[in-house]
């Protein structure tokens, strides 16, 4: 008897692996749960009904043709730093430096379109834009790749380091190009001019960040699951020793797979700076390049699923921010309501992984 | 069953702590994405008085005005536009949408189209770094007017609708100098400090001329009273750094600063100085609730004068000044009340003062108050078109005073000139 009292109220069990229809089914009930949790608290704190503010969300995200393809856009741009942050971590290389990848991508693009409006024609210097916002994403990606292979420096470190050499260069060169003297803002690179300034596709300025995000996301998907180079990155990712063993060289893999990551991040940059804002800024990617962290890991490094989870967040913050407007309230409260859904749908991992076993059904099942 | 609760309990925080990490990081890098807009509804209640009035009142009746603000209310640089916005809005009975929290970039272009789609007839936006964007806002909503404070580009840009509009603000420092001075003087007197010891302190944000000629003018008036005074500048880099701000104010003081004025957005500059019991002249408006016994003055642009006549002219159908630079006399330059800790005489000491600056018998930038490395400043060629390369264009010093915005050239300020007597700190911004 003794022995019986001592036994735990429940255990905590790992699952087999769940079908998928079960496992979606715990991902929506959390959504819902946080939903949930999320019209109790604004119905307590702010006496506004719940049906309405949902409403506002979805209002928020696609209610206008503009808010739409806004929408569209900032999930294009969350995805394809995702993205290039995916194939790094799938062999456990923690880049946490997209933020900074992505900088000094967009910083290399708004030098060429500043240096080079009045020296070359503007294809050309479009061309000089993306080869070295390229390379610059390449660079920033590559010295912390470079020291982890040859003497296996702790990359978590270098990569955020990194992130900060990237944001005081650019504060650096906004006071260089600051336009007018002593304001510390750049602005509008070429305004009148228009050199630099990537083409509209079909006349919609943002139809290309879009067109690339999809072209990349069927490229990493393939790349990371039916290429050669995919598969070696999954089987440093699981053993560098295993690796070794099977003649894969761990350094070019580390080296060549983060040359990938910071190209894209060079070409966000690009993205950001050539063909959204058209200026450089420290504060352009956002923290878009930390959010990306949390993306590639909920998606589980799966391209698609990808998709969805970058689609939720932004959805989540333009609708949040439409809730502020239409009730008036602070900004804070948008981040509230982002952090509770985020908290479940992280949470809902821990009951798709394991189980809880509850002492009376553990004895049943015993018998 | 004590002991079930209580496992149950370990586990849920266990959970809970496990996972808080992820899920708060997750809400602070969306945080600089998210966008806040807030909705004043406007009472469109049809007031006796103003039904009476004037008709250009009542058709303001009906439209709708959109704004768009860089942070919000706890910045008080837009506090003041809000205040303004929502009273002018409240006042004409004009419909008034907020947008607050929109950075410098491509979303305060998406902000200026999402409200022109939404239907609003004038648009605002009060960052200097937005003057592009809403630009490019405006070159694509021409029959929507479009407003931009601090802004420099509206007189070259040749856009009907596109305006940018100020304020003489540096009449305002030039009063709350003379509030400071008197201070100086009082402290000189009680034995506090000897004359040689009336240093004063500046917060700026950037080497900008829109801080420079609030410093100097700040500076000029307080020499006024007080002939020994003299002033150290510091820059944060930005407009809005609270941590950057408060120590700023604190190596000041502890560099001998016996007063602190400041040019940047936060609280930090008047906390320090209300902790270090350092008399603190303010911007934007009053700090007197949070700094009882430093609080001394605040200088600041009202805008609720410009906002009414924005949306009257364009209820009218009549076009907005390209610049349009409010003074003293249209109530868009503003003391707040003084704070207990000002030296007797100071209220005369400004009414004084301030007839002078509106009948034209004193001029701020009047060249024979102040030196330029020693010498009278005969001449001097400002940025007003700008431009890249920072190139002069004008000629501003007519008739033996600097003519600053509002004389005739443009609404933002472009004294940028270093005179004798300030010590800049550092100028790396």
């Amino acid at each position: 008897m003794n022995e019986k009292n001592k036994e735990p109220f429940f255990h905590v069990v790992k699952r087999d692996a769940l079908p998928w229809y079960q496992s979606i089914g715990i991902r929506i009930a959390a959504i819902v749960l946080a939903l949930i949790l999320c019209a109790i608290i604004t119905t307590i704190t702010t006496g506004i009904n719940p049906i309405q503010v949902y409403q506002s969300i979805f209002i928020g995200a696609f209610g206008t043709t503009r808010k739409t393809w806004i929408t569209l856009q900032n999930v294009s741009i969350l995805l394809l730093i995702s993205l290039a942050l995916t194939p790094a971590f799938k062999m456990k290389f923690w880049n946490i430096g997209g933020e900074g990848q992505v900088l000094i991508g967009g910083l290399a693009a708004a030098a060429c379109m500043i240096c080079l409006d009045d020296k070359l024609p503007n294809v050309l210097v479009m061309v000089c834009m993306v080869i070295a916002s390229l390379a610059a994403g390449i660079v920033w990606a590559l010295i912390p790749a470079f020291f982890k292979a040859k003497w296996n420096t702790n990359e978590t470190l270098s990569t955020l380091m990194m992130n900060y050499i990237a944001t005081q260069l650019v504060a650096f060169f906004t006071i260089v190009w600051e336009v007018p003297k002593g304001s510390g803002k750049i602005g509008i690179i070429n305004q009148d001019s228009n050199i630099g300034w990537l083409p509209q596709i079909f006349g919609s300025k943002y139809l290309l960040s879009i067109l690339v995000a999809v072209i990349i996301t069927v490229f990493m998907y393939i790349y990371l699951n039916y290429s050669k180079q995919g598969y070696e990155i999954s089987v440093v990712g699981e053993s560098e020793n295993t690796a070794k063993y099977v003649g894969i060289k761990v350094g070019k893999v580390i080296i060549r797979t983060m040359m990938l990551s910071g190209a894209i991040c060079g070409l966000v940059g690009l993205l950001l700076v050539g063909s959204i804002n058209h200026t450089v800024t420290t504060t352009i990617a956002g923290g878009q390049g930390f959010t990306a962290v949390l993306v590639s890991w909920m998606s589980k490094f799966n391209p698609l699923t990808m998709v969805l989870s970058s689609f939720l967040i932004i959805f989540m913050d333009r609708g949040a921010s439409e809730i502020s407007t239409t009730f008036g309230l602070n900004h804070s409260y948008s981040d509230i309501l982002t952090g509770i859904i985020l908290f479940f749908i992280i949470g809902c991992e821990f009951f798709i992984s394991y189980k809880l076993q509850f002492r009376k059904k553990a004895e049943k099942e015993e018998q | 069953m004590k002991k079930k609760v209580l496992s149950l309990l370990a586990v849920m925080a266990l959970t809970v702590s496990a996972l808080a990490g992820c899920g708060s990081s997750a809400a602070d890098t969306t945080e600089a994405e998210t966008t806040t807009e807030a909705t004043a509804e406007a009472e469109t209640e049809t007031e006796t008085e103003a039904a009476g009035e004037t008709e250009t009142a009542a058709a303001t009746e009906g439209l709708k005005a959109g704004f768009i603000f860089l942070h919000d209310e706890n910045s008080t640089y837009d506090l003041n536009f809000l205040n303004a916005a929502k009273a002018a809005c409240e006042k004409l009975g004009v419909e008034c949408v907020i947008k607050t929290n929109i950075p410098e970039g491509q979303e305060c272009y998406e902000a200026a189209c999402e409200l022109a789609d939404a239907g609003c007839n004038f648009i605002f936006a009060d960052s200097f770094g937005h003057e592009d964007y809403m630009i490019e806002a405006a070159k694509e909503y021409p029959d929507v007017q479009f407003s931009h404070a601090t802004g420099t580009k509206a007189h070259t840009e040749n856009l009907a609708n596109f305006h940018n509009a100020f304020a003489s603000i540096y009449d305002g420092r030039y009063l709350a100098g003379i509030v400071a001075g008197m201070k100086l003087n009082e402290m000189i007197d009680n034995g506090e400090i000897t004359a040689d010891q009336a240093k004063m302190g500046y917060v700026g944000a950037y080497t900008y001329a829109e801080v420079i000629s609030g410093y100097t003018s700040f500076f000029l008036g307080a020499r006024s009273v007080c002939p020994t005074v003299t002033m150290e500048v510091t820059f944060t880099g930005s407009w809005y750094d609270e941590t950057a701000e408060k120590e700023g104010a604190n190596k000041l003081i502890e560099d001998g600063c016996v007063l602190i004025s400041q040019h940047a957005d936060s609280m930090g500059a008047p906390t320090a100085c209300e902790t270090a019991g350092v008399p603190n002249v303010s911007y934007n408006g009053s700090t007197a609730s949070a700094c009882p016994n430093t609080f001394l003055v605040s200088s600041r642009i009202n805008w609720e004068p410009y906002f009414e006549y924005a949306l009257n002219c364009v209820a009218a159908g009549t076009a907005i000044d390209t610049d349009w630079c409010g003074s003293l006399e249209t109530g868009s330059v503003e003391l707040t009340d003084l704070g207990s800790a000002v030296a007797e005489g100071t209220q005369e000491a400004i009414d004084a003062a301030k007839a002078d600056l509106i009948a034209g018998n004193v001029h701020v930038f009047d060249i024979s108050t102040f030196t330029v490395e020693g010498a009278a400043l005969e001449s001097f060629e400002a940025d007003v078109d700008t431009d890249a390369d920072y190139t002069p264009d004008h000629e501003v010093v007519i008739d033996g005073y600097f003519h600053e915005s509002g004389e005739e050239f443009r609404s933002a300020p472009y004294f940028n000139v270093q005179i004798d007597g300030i010590t800049l700190l550092d100028t790396a911004f």
